[in-house]
């Protein structure tokens, strides 16, 4: 059995985990669930080593264990399976599972008939029939997901952590991945799965246990549970809804998508058939969990997909197709990305660089750069959206993640845009910050652009949207009325079904 | 909090201005042991000895900026001058239309860097349509270029040139050597490109943040295809001044050329991940290796020797500026 007693857990001042207490048993199926951000992925990653800094103990078969690696947890018999998969593609299925742990011959070569024999042992038990040396490249994704159950299964794991399993394969693969679970679970083994899909859950766990912003709330047998009550243990918080001002049904279109879809190849689609508009003066929200498709539809409307995607884009009642970013900027359109670091700044340039990025054309005289155009622009949107910075001329890594955002969105606003879309707008910033951008949200809306949030949080597409829609695995599920939209009608649409 | 950001400033001062202090210490110890070093015409020597590197250095340091590399630049050296070399000497001659094209000075040179420019037009162009690496696209065109050399000389020099070619090479004007005009006015243009244009701009943003400048709108490719081309004409000046200055084309001149130019690119400070450094860090990169190797024949040290300590000094340079960047 494995215990965690008093769990607590903060990212720069964050908190992530707030004294969690809970027991995972051995020979049970232990699922955790809890929307995107509840603590989930933080609280495996404390179980299987990947954080060393953290509040509270960890008790396994009776032992107070702290966990100075992975590795160490490993050697000690916990061994997680992340979302993705972490094989090596052009090491063999041997390779890949003596990886780190490679046996030995005493004249120092590596043993590979005995490391064979010990994978061919594994697969069989797993009934899983490939060849030891085949390469993980040429496998499935549910055979992959097999190898590295084999792998946790050779370090003789006591505990199996499985974080979204299903998340890449299909339902006969499920079926396979059930099997060898219920093996698992009968060799007394303690199983913990994490999953979105709750009809899988009730197939296969056997105890839940409910975190929610990043605390405990309840555990249980799951025959004493249902679908419904399940979501309210969830989502169970206050719901805080801003005073909007209620649109009028006739305000002009901005920008209306049609049958919008993408494919990662012949046979993958990651968007199917979107079609919504945004009307001026607009807030629509986007919810769905992780996976649903929600940045790439983003990322296909603002042209950076053109050649794997279909649509029909209109902007001002004009048809469009964008094959570049640029392309879409020219009509008017603005993405803040996600990722503000990966995806929105250039960190080592400084804050007034950054802001006039995108309108830099208009800051030249005769092909030279204009500093003075440069600084007023920048101090402009310093002074308008309070970017707390040095000068202008801060560089921008040395600024807190809520001015980063804010730098991200000036950017944006610099280009006079009339449709803004942003992806999680708030993520990793403090709440000082985050009212801030959702009056700002607010108050853009108002002076008639048409905006997009898309975000997981539920408390904050409940605060900012006009109407929201809801994605679940690539497709449009429902799309709400602020009025209409409860926490539970929302999260029961971006939940996949399994049919 | 002020204080704090003064004392960061403080710091980057010192690490903009330490290759500089490098360079005097360097100075100073070489002329207490040469009587030599300290003379105006050692001085010009020097200089016209680094402006060849000077010019490739710009080009390097351009793509480097971006992040990515060129190889190529000692190859398309050699192929220019060798065509502008054999342009001037042989002109074109179609036997099958009888027909002769002479060329003056002027326009050989323009040919050279057409050439030049060509190549690394091409060398953007596989990198960014077919998603080849810098790294791997410009070392096949190292290789491509020094086969062209070879074929249009035929593998041996070209010479006999023009006499006014020459001048290119070994003139003075105003009371300066020439190549150190050519290559200054290079270093001038490059400053104002990175400091003051919207290309120079898009340099820095795409080197920092690939994904950011491309969501931003810029068109990577087209500036990607930018960088490489001018870096490729620069190489192409280089050869110029090389031919003139021998007053023939080796079929093998600037072997290692690219070395030189990504270690003056180094030791300057600029970041061979992308968007940092400058021109002028590049243009002190290479003055100390000139200075260094200068000192060195000057103190008889063996050519041997003089590789191990440039190959030290490179080391050293790049730790120095890692331990710097970690205090930011």
């Amino acid at each position: 059995m494995l215990v965690a007693e008093n769990i607590s857990k903060k990212f720069s001042g964050v908190t992530a985990l707030d004294n969690v207490c809970m027991e995972l048993h051995a020979g049970k199926v232990n699922a955790i669930i809890g929307e995107n951000g509840a603590g989930k992925s933080t609280l495996m990653k404390i179980l299987s080593g990947v954080y060393t800094e953290y509040e509270g103990q960890i008790i396994y078969n009776g032992d107070t264990v702290r966990f100075k690696n992975t590795k160490d947890a490993q050697a000690k018999g916990i061994a997680i399976i992340h979302q993705e998969l972490n094989l090596v593609p052009h090491l063999s299925i041997t390779e890949n599972i003596f990886l780190g742990s490679e046996l030995i011959t005493p004249f120092g070569f590596l043993d590979k008939k005995q490391m064979r024999e010990q994978t061919q042992a594994l697969l069989d038990r797993l009934k899983l029939n490939v060849d030891p040396d085949a390469q993980i490249a040429n496998l499935k994704v549910g055979q992959q997901q097999v190898v590295e159950i084999a792998k946790a299964l050779l370090h003789s794991a006591g505990v199996i952590i499985m974080d979204e399993p299903t998340s890449a394969i299909g339902d006969k693969e499920v079926k396979v991945l059930f099997d060898i679970i219920n093996g698992l679970k009968a060799e007394g083994k303690v199983i913990v799965y994490i999953s979105h899909k709750l009809d899988e859950l009730f197939a296969i766990a056997d105890r839940y246990i409910v975190l929610r912003d990043g605390k405990f709330i309840e555990s249980g047998e799951m025959e004493d549970i249902n679908h419904d009550k399940l979501i309210q243990k969830m989502v169970g918080r206050e719901i805080v809804i801003n005073s909007k001002n209620k649109l009028s049904e006739k305000a002009e279109v901005l920008l209306s998508i049609d049958h919008l879809s993408l494919h990662k190849d012949k046979d993958k689609a990651l968007l199917k058939d979107i079609s919504f508009t945004l009307h001026k003066g607009e807030v629509l929200g986007i919810f769905g969990l992780m996976g649903a498709g929600r940045t790439e539809l983003l990322e296909t409307i603002f042209g950076l997909h053109s050649k794997q995607s279909a649509s029909s884009i209109m902007v001002n009642n004009k048809e469009c197709h964008f094959s570049s970013p640029a392309d879409a900027i020219r009509q008017g359109i603005a993405l803040v990305p996600e990722d503000r670091k990966k995806d929105g700044l250039v960190l080592g340039l400084d804050v007034k660089q950054n802001i006039c990025i995108t309108t830099l054309g208009q800051m030249q005289n005769m092909g030279v750069l204009d500093n003075g155009k440069e600084t007023s622009l920048a101090q402009k949107y310093i002074d308008r959206l309070r970017i707390k910075a040095s000068s202008s001329k801060q560089l921008a890594k040395n600024l807190s993640g809520g001015n980063q955002q804010k730098i991200v969105l000036a950017k944006w606003l610099a280009t006079n845009p009339c449709v803004l879309m942003l992806d999680e707008p708030t993520r990793g910033i403090d709440i000082h910050a985050k009212t801030e951008i959702y009056k700002l949200i607010a108050q853009l809306a108002s002076e008639g652009m048409g905006i997009i949030v898309v975000s997981s949080e539920m408390p904050e597409i409940l605060a900012v949207a006009d109407r929201i829609l809801v994605m679940c695995e690539g497709s449009i599920t429902a799309k709400l009325n602020i009025d209409e939209a409860t926490e539970d009608k929302i999260l029961l649409e971006a939940i996949p079904k399994n049919n | 909090m002020d204080a704090a950001i003064n004392t960061q400033n403080y710091r980057q001062y010192l690490a903009r201005f330490q290759s500089l202090i490098a360079l005097f210490v360097l100075c100073v110890l070489i002329s207490f042991l040469s009587d030599k070093f300290l003379t105006v015409t050692n001085a010009w020597n020097v200089m016209r000895q680094i402006s060849v590197n000077i010019c490739i250095s710009v080009g390097m340091t351009l793509v480097v900026l971006t992040a990515g590399i060129d190889l190529s630049v000692g190859s398309i050296l050699a192929l220019c001058g060798a065509i502008t070399a054999g342009l001037l000497r042989n002109g074109i001659e179609l036997q099958s239309s009888n027909l002769y094209i002479g060329f003056t000075v002027l326009g050989a040179c323009v040919a050279g860097i057409i050439v030049g420019s060509a190549l690394g037009w091409f060398n953007g162009w596989a990198i960014t349509k077919f998603k080849v690496p810098p790294f791997v696209a410009t070392l096949a065109m190292l290789t491509i270029a020094r086969g062209l050399t070879m074929l249009w000389t035929k593998g041996f020099p070209i010479t006999g040139l023009d006499h006014k070619f020459a001048f290119l090479g070994t003139g003075w004007f105003l009371g300066v050597p020439l190549p150190v005009w050519i290559s200054g006015i290079v270093v001038i243009s490059a400053i104002i490109i990175t400091n003051k244009t919207r290309l120079g701009r898009y340099i820095y943003a795409i080197g920092g943040n690939e994904n950011a400048a491309r969501l931003s709108g810029i068109n990577i490719n087209y500036i990607k295809i930018a960088v490489y081309t001018i870096a490729g004409a620069l190489a192409a000046v280089g050869g110029l001044i090389i031919t003139s200055r021998l007053d023939a084309a080796q079929p093998n001149a600037g072997t290692g050329y690219e070395l030189d130019s990504i270690a003056a690119v180094v030791i300057g400070g600029t970041s061979l991940s992308g968007g940092r450094g400058s021109i002028l860090g590049t243009v002190l990169g290479a003055v100390i290796i000139g200075v260094l190797n200068n000192g060195l024949v000057l103190l008889n040290v063996s050519p041997f020797w003089q590789q191990v300590v440039k190959g030290l000094v490179i080391l050293a340079a790049v730790i120095i500026d890692k331990a710097n960047s970690k205090n930011e």
